[in-house]
């Protein structure tokens, strides 16, 4: 009853996504507001019913409805209720239910706002966000129906169906599969939907520059418009890719917490032509410049979001990421090819009206500093691009299949991030406009000095050695530096010029300019985060052994005693529990216990380690519980990882989801174009503060 | 600013975005040259013999649940797996990756390979379970893993669970 209730909804949302889109466009050629309206309506009419149908699924999933076969691949009776309301994006079906949930969500926030000063883009933004919407109501409603159900046939098959088919019973298993224990943990709960906010925020952008595109409305209308949501987007985006990555480090037991893996890339690969347009939309409010080159960002942004979708959800590229394969793929390809070829096709009929006004006059000018930031931004995400598909390209020309592992990432990457960091050094000291190198050098040379004293110091004092740790703390110290005089300088103005506090003046002067300061706030937790990935790349180190009681290992300055392990079930979650007890000393002194674990799950089959961590602001010891003899005295395994500066990463990612918070937060600043005007009027003098 | 001027900064902007462009270039080439893997499938593996000796290879199959034995003193893991077919297609007319991995255990004709791996074991490691790893092929026909990667692709989806009962 609550599965055909569910599907017809379903069916119904298609058909009315379908109806938005078509009455939208049609009133906007014919010049029919009223047709326009209708479409508006429509848009907003479909949030209330997916939420409907999406609550169907939850209360089958809680009710345990096991008869429906989604209900039946990704819960089961040991789970808990909030488990099971979350699997309701466990699975390929659910998850695409929910992506258009949010997707009319976010649809109708956009439909109910003022539209007073730019109706003629509302049309578009329907047809562009109903027709993303129908098109993955129609993968619901036609391949992946989270609604069908099991039934058997005389024969003894069992079939998938949404309605019953002659000659069948229902089938209803006594129990689901349930999610992998893996997945049962809150970063993997949390870490979907925020990648799926993410992705779906990146529509309401795409659609304002399709609109802006159509109706031939090319000022920067659709980027003030729609700058916060963009913001929005990527701070989901950042926020699901780090809890992503602590949920690696936590559960899957390499003490690592980024392994390019495919997938990760489909999510990460947005989320960098999205920083690159963040920071280049700047140069057109700012000068007027660069409009084709956003056109063309917030284009491949929205392709790669769906891209980023079709990765996640389907089998083409091997991947930790398990899930099963299905038939959508070519319907993700075709969708994503169409609507590619349409955006494009409308960014050349105005290219000649999205002109420049301004033109690059400096190499060491801001504006010329963010294209290079851009074009190294697009870089990495080309590395990314071909080593997603590059062995898709070996096997079409060779035969041959050849993949490309993370070294391949790695060190393509690596120079790519290093330039970025330098330029985030710089960027801040540069000057828009006219700038000479010499102004520049004069700006930059006691910050890049002073910075040098972290990598001198690690020398002299024998702590570090590698040449590229060198290079990338003396980079991470002289971003650092400067962004911290940047508030400093600003700080101090408003004290001498208003006579705040210092405190009072730093408050104010971010309160003022969120989004500049917001910006710093990231880049300080940018260098937080490259102190960390440094240290964990560069200078992880691990050791193993098998330990009867009262033996040790060292590792990393740390001694680890084993004192004991004990086993049993925990009958109310269907698991086995080892738990070994360890403790931790430093220089002779006594620092804690650590209870590394192992969990074996009876319905899936399945063991789960948990290792035992701890966590200090210089480095994590980070143990494994490995294997263990029948007598547990006379030996356990152990395997063990020193993970220096890691939590510089955990802190960095803090740092750098406040500043986007800071940046995203509603400013009352005035409309800059006044500025723009006398900047092209000659009126403002290109300097520092002309910001 | 002047036409020329402009031209000339033109000038410079094109050479130097070239040259970015250019580095890019070379980083990608060299890089994906240095990381290199064949891709290949149990029977590739037999079939191309001692021409892969020593190289980067990545290997896929399906593991063998009695074949599974771990030293835990030395964390060095054996196990050995069975051929699955490399290609979507076959897969998907065998009926999903879980029942290739199946058919691929149960025929004992299907070409097998022995894995060494040193490390902890795995939480994925099971019978009928994906094997993806990543090392070389020994002189000895044993394949020494660096890597090893898991899928399990009835834990997520697809059959419904034996005990399924007639309602």
């Amino acid at each position: 009853m609550i599965a055909n209730v569910g599907y017809f909804v379903l069916v119904m949302t298609f058909l009315l996504a379908l109806y938005g889109a078509g009455a939208a466009a049609y009133g906007a050629l014919r010049q029919r507001p009223a047709l326009v309206e209708s479409g508006r309506r429509a848009m907003l009419l479909t949030f209330p019913l997916i939420t409907l149908s999406a609550l169907a699924i939850i209360a089958l999933l809680l009710g345990g409805e096991y008869q429906v076969e989604y209900v039946a691949s990704v819960t089961s009776n040991s789970m808990e209720p909030y488990l099971r309301v979350t699997a309701l994006w466990g699975g390929q079906a659910g998850s695409l239910v929910f992506w258009s949930w949010l997707m009319s969500a976010f649809a109708s926030a956009v439909g109910l706002r003022r539209w007073s000063r730019d109706r003629e883009l509302l049309p578009w933004v329907v047809v562009v966000t109903m027709v993303t919407l129908a098109f993955f109501l129609a993968m619901v409603v036609f391949f992946e129906n989270p609604f069908a159900r099991l039934w058997l046939t005389n024969d003894g098959q069992q079939v998938t169906a949404m309605f019953q088919p002659g000659g069948t019973v229902p089938l209803v298993p006594a129990d689901g599969q349930g999610l992998n224990p893996l997945l049962r943990h809150p970063g993997m709960v949390i870490h979907p939907p925020m990648l799926y906010l993410g992705f779906v925020s990146f529509v309401v952008p795409y659609a304002f520059a399709i609109g802006a595109l159509v109706t031939g409305r090319t000022d920067d209308r659709w980027i003030r418009v729609t700058r916060r949501w963009t913001l929005v987007a990527w701070l989901f985006l950042s926020l699901g890719l780090i809890l992503g990555g602590r949920w690696a480090y936590d559960v899957l037991g390499w003490g690592g917490y980024w392994g390019w893996d495919p997938v990760e890339i489909a999510a990460f690969m947005p989320w960098l032509s999205g920083t690159a347009l963040l920071h280049s939309v700047m140069i057109q409010e700012k000068r007027g410049m660069l409009k084709h080159w956003n056109m063309v960002l917030i284009i491949v942004t929205y392709a790669l979001v769906i891209f980023g979708t079709f990765l996640t959800r389907s089998g083409v590229l091997s991947s930790v990421h398990a899930f099963a394969q299905s038939a959508i793929g070519p319907m993700f390809f075709a969708f994503i090819g169409l609507t590619f070829v349409v955006s494009l096709s409308l960014l050349i009929r105005r290219w000649e009206a999205l002109k420049g006004e301004n033109q690059l006059n400096s190499m060491f000018s801001r504006e010329a500093l963010f294209l290079l930031n851009n074009l190294l931004f697009i870089g990495i995400l080309v590395v990314c691009f071909w080593g997603v598909i590059f062995p898709l390209i070996s096997e079409l020309f060779t035969g041959q299949k050849v993949t490309v592992g993370p070294p391949f990432y790695e060190r393509a990457t690596g120079p790519l991030w290093a330039g970025l960091l330098l330029l985030m050094g710089v960027a801040p000291l540069s000057a828009w406009g006219s700038a000479s190198l010499r102004a520049l050098g004069r700006a930059i040379w006691l910050p890049l000095a002073v910075s040098l004293f972290l990598p001198a110091y690690l020398v002299l004092s024998g702590t570090v050695t590698h040449w590229a740790a060198l290079l990338g703390f003396w980079l991470a110290a002289f971003v650092g530096l400067v962004t911290l005089y940047e508030f400093w300088r600003g700080a101090l103005a408003r004290h001498r010029r208003a006579g705040e506090s210092l405190p009072l003046a730093l408050w104010r002067l971010a309160g003022r300019n969120r989004r500049r300061y917001g910006g710093y706030v990231i880049h300080l937790g940018v260098v937080l985060m490259a102190f960390g990935i440094i240290g964990i790349e560069l200078f992880q180190t691990e050791t193993q052994g098998t330990l009867r009681q009262g033996e040790q290992l060292t590792l990393g300055g740390y001694v680890v005693t084993y004192d004991n392990l004990r086993q049993w079930d925990s009958i109310e979650e269907g698991v086995n529990i080892t738990r070994a007890e360890v403790s931790v000393y430093r220089d002779g002194k006594f620092l804690g216990l650590l209870a590394p674990r192992r969990d074996y799950y009876y319905v899936a089959q399945q063991p789960m380690t948990i290792p035992g961590v701890r966590s200090s602001p210089q480095d994590d010891l980070y143990v494994l519980l490995v294997g263990w003899e029948a007598d547990p005295a006379a030996g356990a395994t152990f395997k063990i990882y020193h993970n220096p500066l890691v939590n510089f990463v955990w802190a960095g990612g803090l740092v750098f989801i406040l500043g986007t918070l800071v940046a995203a937060w509603p400013d009352r600043e005035p409309e800059p174009a006044g500025q723009r005007a006398a900047a092209r009027a000659g009126t403002l003098r290109p300097g520092r503060e002309a910001v | 600013m002047s036409t020329s001027a402009a031209g000339g900064g033109r000038a410079k902007f094109l050479i130097g975005g070239g040259l970015i462009v250019a580095a890019i270039v070379y980083l990608i080439a060299s890089s994906t040259q240095a990381a290199a893997q064949y891709y290949l499938t149990v029977d590739e593996v037999a079939e191309r013999g001692g021409e892969v000796l020593g190289r980067d290879l990545k290997i896929a199959g399906a593991v063998i649940g009695d074949s599974i034995q771990y030293e835990a003193d030395t964390l060095t893991l054996s196990f050995t797996i069975a051929n699955v077919p490399g290609d979507m297609d076959e897969i998907e007319r065998a009926g999903g990756l879980a029942e290739a991995l199946h058919r691929a255990v149960s025929d004992p004709n299907a070409q097998r390979l022995q894995v060494v791996y040193v490390g902890p074991m795995p939480d994925l490691l099971r019978d009928e379970a994906q094997a993806i790893v990543t090392g070389r092929l020994g002189e000895d026909g044993v394949f020494y893993a660096d890597e090893l990667l898991l899928k399990c692709p009835t834990r997520y989806e697809e059959e419904i669970p034996l005990q399924a009962q007639e309602g």
